[in-house]
């Protein structure tokens, strides 16, 4: 197997974002609502949380789902 | 609908046995909401979907309501549960039919190699495509390697870890292993981040 020069771009951008103390896609979901809230309603994101939603800088499933609650969020939130 | 508080919502749901009727009436109709807000737009999620998701949502809730951790609205975390499964399907019903190791085995272009050796930034565009390139070849396990392939592909991790036999979180370890090998890899080469970074226009 070998990659295209594409896939290697992607792969050093994953790269570049990899920390050794990531979470994983479980994990997130257990902050997602409280984070989306807080985020639904612009308010300030303390540290940890804030911490936590970077798995959504490397996980580009994570983030689509994301974007995907914060829209039912927000219009929940709108009335 | 009633606002019930989180408390409310944990009792009549699965307090004290079976679940009360109409909470769970009334969290269907939340999911069918919230999911219809969250997949607007998308072809895929026509009424016969969300109603399909919803009533798995719903089971899905029921059955982890022990997971839920009281810092946010009930209907939130229900919500994004339900997202998820939605997503989930979503992603698997466009793959069901891709072999994860024909995908991985199918490789396009090989590394481009002859580009003009004067221009330095070809240069180190290329030793950091090599460096890359052998930590990927001798410094992953076949399953790392196979992993983290089939995502830069394009396979959803829940199809990935359905064909591998893993859970989401066992697979995300093992590609944050595979990431972190990468990036030691570049590290024990004396390649920093910024090099990476504007070699590849990131
Ligand atoms: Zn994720």
């Amino acid at each position: 197997m070998s990659l295209s020069p594409e896939e290697l771009r992607e792969l050093a951008r994953f790269v570049l974002l990899t920390k050794p103390d990531e979470i994983g896609c479980d994990d997130w979901l257990g902050y997602a609502p409280s984070y989306a809230e807080m985020v639904a309603a612009r308010q300030p994101v303390p540290e940890p949380l804030r911490k936590a939603a970077e798995h959504l800088d490397v996980c580009p499933e994570c983030a689509e789902e994301f974007r995907a609650l914060l829209a039912a969020l927000t219009e929940d939130a709108a009335g | 609908m009633t606002e019930r508080t989180n408390e409310v919502w944990l009792q009549s749901l699965g307090g004290s046995g079976a679940a009360d009727e109409t909470a769970v009436a009334e969290l269907r109709e939340v999911l069918r909401r919230g999911l219809r807000r969250a997949l607007a737009g998308r072809a895929a999620a026509d009424d016969g979907f969300i109603e399909d998701m919803t009533q798995e949502g719903v089971l899905k809730v029921l059955d982890g309501l022990v997971t839920f951790r009281g810092d946010s609205r009930f209907t939130s975390w229900a919500i994004t549960v339900a997202v998820r499964v939605a997503f989930t399907e979503l992603r698997r019903a466009r793959w069901r039919d891709v072999s994860l190791d024909r995908l991985v085995e199918d490789a396009p272009a090989r590394l481009p190699t002859a580009t003009p050796a004067d221009d330095p930034s070809q240069d180190a565009r290329q030793t950091i495509l090599a460096v890359m390139h052998g930590v990927i070849e001798t410094g992953l396990t076949d399953r790392q390697r196979q992993a983290l392939v089939a995502e830069l592909r394009g396979m959803p991790q829940a199809e990935i870890a359905a064909q591998m036999g893993l859970t989401r979180n066992a697979l995300y370890k093992l590609t944050h292993d595979a990431r972190q090998s990468l990036k030691r890899g570049l590290e024990a080469a004396g390649i920093s981040g910024d090099e990476v970074r504007v070699t590849f226009d990131l």
